[in-house]
């Protein structure tokens, strides 16, 4: 049995090692990040924009050149990953490269291409959406409740 | 009441088991660094021509081995016992080599610090009349092991500032009473560390009191200084943990001079891409086999501290809000 | 204003422990939230792609399907409206990550 007053140096210890640690680990570049992020990021977007008046220009009204748009986005995202070209961009970028709806295709692929080695049913099929699966989840979830209770609280 | 001991946690083998070959295979990134002269062999392609990066790390290890005994002009059935471990679950680039080879095996887990112990278990096999042959093997690979522990391989992730790379490569060591230069005289075996880091990208600062307090032990049980060793070499703490490291000994009263080196940081020197530096069990055994081991053969070194360190969580463990137990375990060797 | 999205989830990155599939969960729930608010309408009005290519906005378009087809259809509409302008994505992304997936290895 640890007694309460070793228990206490313990943690005493631990968080004492906390604050050397981090005050040595170097800070990230936060303002380079954020720019490049915003940069990469607007970039993409600027990309969706351009697909988007494609679309609208064709007779579309918005919400109906929505979905289109952000197909046409996901393939970009997915032969991107395919090349091996989406990896630099998200070590650069970094949320730039993560957030827009191109991020989104490329963790789906990303994971695709590595667990097919464990075969295409328990390894692609299943492990496919291990980092958007959380996305989806938790977007319907959030999605459905607010329009419920908007759906409710409007009549 | 043993004998073969000072101190704590010290062992002394009484009559030294020597290093009588060594071997090292590294991947395409490795051989862009500073290191590339000292490997025995140098693979172009990180895959090995294999399908999946697990059958690749097994080649790696396959040749180190093969390279070793080849060297050493012995067969593989004349090696009694050897010890290996790698990162994988369940140890498998290990036990398959082992089958592969038809080797007597003992399988070892101690994350990154595997290459020590299993110069350490090998050696006393020897010194204690066990085997006249016995190899220490590991293995890493950066594929297979980002895989398991991190993310997909094409994932749009940006380091961390602490972010290491996992060393893909192999190296293996033949100990034998007799028909070497370089002599395994003490070994110091660590005690698990846990300083509360959480955080999976910051390996170096998990590690690090891990380090201090085997090389402080270490130095404790055999009543040396630092100064005692031309090369302290720490395993994969990389540029951040290497730094923290320093700043534990200096609080501890044993500041570590121009003599440290860390493995991490030596092996990925002026190489793009690769964070604070190299890390996995692969690391420290490729800059203990390929450059100290051959500087020590040269004369060019005497004596070396080697801490291999590595952290002990596994994926579910960190996911659970586990923090990051950490073990560092020593050898010396001196020519 | 995509851009913005992006800079303020890196900031986020890096000043807290959020790992990234944390960071993406949050910003999809808070624009499923914002959308409920009637905020992120204003947005996507005043930015257009820019706010709908940001994964907030496919919360915020799963919100918005979802409420439309319940003003439509009542409570089954919640449900079958909510991949109304994003199942079409889900779909290329399955589809189309499988025909890449099969075809490319990962380079480290």
């Amino acid at each position: 049995m640890v007694s309460p007053g070793a228990k206490k140096q313990k943690a005493d210890e631990r968080a004492k090692y906390q604050r050397l640690a981090t005050s040595i680990v170097p800070k990230p570049p936060l303002v380079r990040n954020a720019i490049v992020a915003f940069v990469v990021g607007g970039l993409i977007c600027m990309v969706g924009q351009g697909v988007m008046n494609v679309f609208t220009s064709r007779g579309m009204s918005q919400d109906e050149a929505v979905a289109p748009t952000l197909a046409t986005m996901i393939l970009i995202g997915a032969v991107l990953t395919g090349l091996s070209a989406y990896h630099p961009i998200g070590e650069f970028a970094g949320a730039g490269a993560a957030i827009p709806i191109t991020g989104f295709a490329n963790t789906v692929v990303a994971a695709a291409m590595d667990f097919k080695r464990e075969g295409y049913i328990l390894g692609m099929g299943a492990k496919m959406f291990i980092i958007a699966g959380p996305v989806l989840v938790y977007g319907i979830l959030s999605g459905v409740l607010v329009a419920l209770i908007r759906w409710l609280y409007r009549g | 009441m043993a004998t073969k001991r000072v101190g704590g946690s010290t062992i002394v083998y009484s009559t030294p088991p020597v290093i009588v070959s060594a071997a090292t295979v590294a991947g395409p990134k490795e051989s862009e660094g500073p290191m590339v002269e000292w490997f025995d062999e140098t693979v172009p392609d990180d895959m090995f021509g294999e399908r999946t990066p697990e059958k690749a790390e097994r080649r790696f290890m396959e040749d180190a081995i093969k390279i070793a005994i080849g060297n050493a002009q012995v067969l593989p059935d004349q090696v009694n016992v050897m010890f290996a471990g790698d990162l994988l679950n369940q140890i498998i680039s290990s036990s398959f080599t082992a089958e592969k080879l038809a080797i007597p095996f003992v399988g070892l887990y101690g994350a990154c610090s595997t290459s020590v112990q299993g110069l350490t278990m090998a050696s006393a096999m020897v010194d204690g009349g066990y085997a006249d042959l016995a190899l220490a093997v590991t293995s890493s690979h950066y594929q297979a092991a980002e895989r398991q522990f991190r993310y997909p391989i094409e994932l749009n992730i940006m380091r961390k500032t602490t972010s290491q790379y996992t060393v893909t490569g192999a190296g293996a060591a033949l100990v034998g009473a007799s028909g070497g230069k370089i002599k395994i005289t003490e070994a110091t075996i660590g005690k698990v560390i846990d300083m509360g880091i959480k955080n999976p990208h910051q390996m170096g600062p998990a590690m690090a009191p891990a380090a201090a307090d085997t090389i402080f032990s270490h130095l404790a049980d055999t009543g040396r200084n630092p100064e005692y060793y031309d090369v302290i070499l720490t395993g994969d703490l990389g540029r951040v943990g290497a730094e923290i490291l320093l700043e534990l000994m200096v609080q501890r009263g044993v500041p570590l001079g121009e003599n440290y080196a860390d493995s991490g940081v030596l092996m990925f020197e002026g190489v793009r891409g690769t964070g604070v530096g190299g890390s996995g069990c692969a690391c420290s055994a490729l800059i203990t086999y390929g450059y100290v081991w051959k500087k020590m053969c040269q004369n060019e070194i005497s004596r070396a501290l080697i801490v291999a360190t590595g952290a002990l969580m596994s994926p579910l463990s960190w996911q659970q809000g586990e923090s990051i137990p950490c073990i560092a375990n020593a050898v010396v060797l001196e020519a | 204003m995509g851009g913005a999205i992006c800079a303020l989830g890196q900031v986020l990155l890096d000043t807290s422990k959020l790992s990234p599939p944390h960071m993406l969960v949050a910003f999809v729930v808070a624009g499923a939230i914002l959308s409920g608010l009637g905020i992120y309408d204003k947005l996507v009005d005043f930015a257009g792609a820019g706010a709908l290519i940001p994964v907030s906005g496919f919360g915020h378009s799963i919100a918005r399907g979802s409420l439309m087809e319940a003003q439509r259809l009542g409570v089954v509409g919640l449900f079958t409206g909510a991949l109304e302008f994003t199942g079409l994505g889900v779909t290329t992304a399955v589809f189309f990550g499988t025909v890449i997936a099969l075809a490319a290895t990962p380079k480290p």
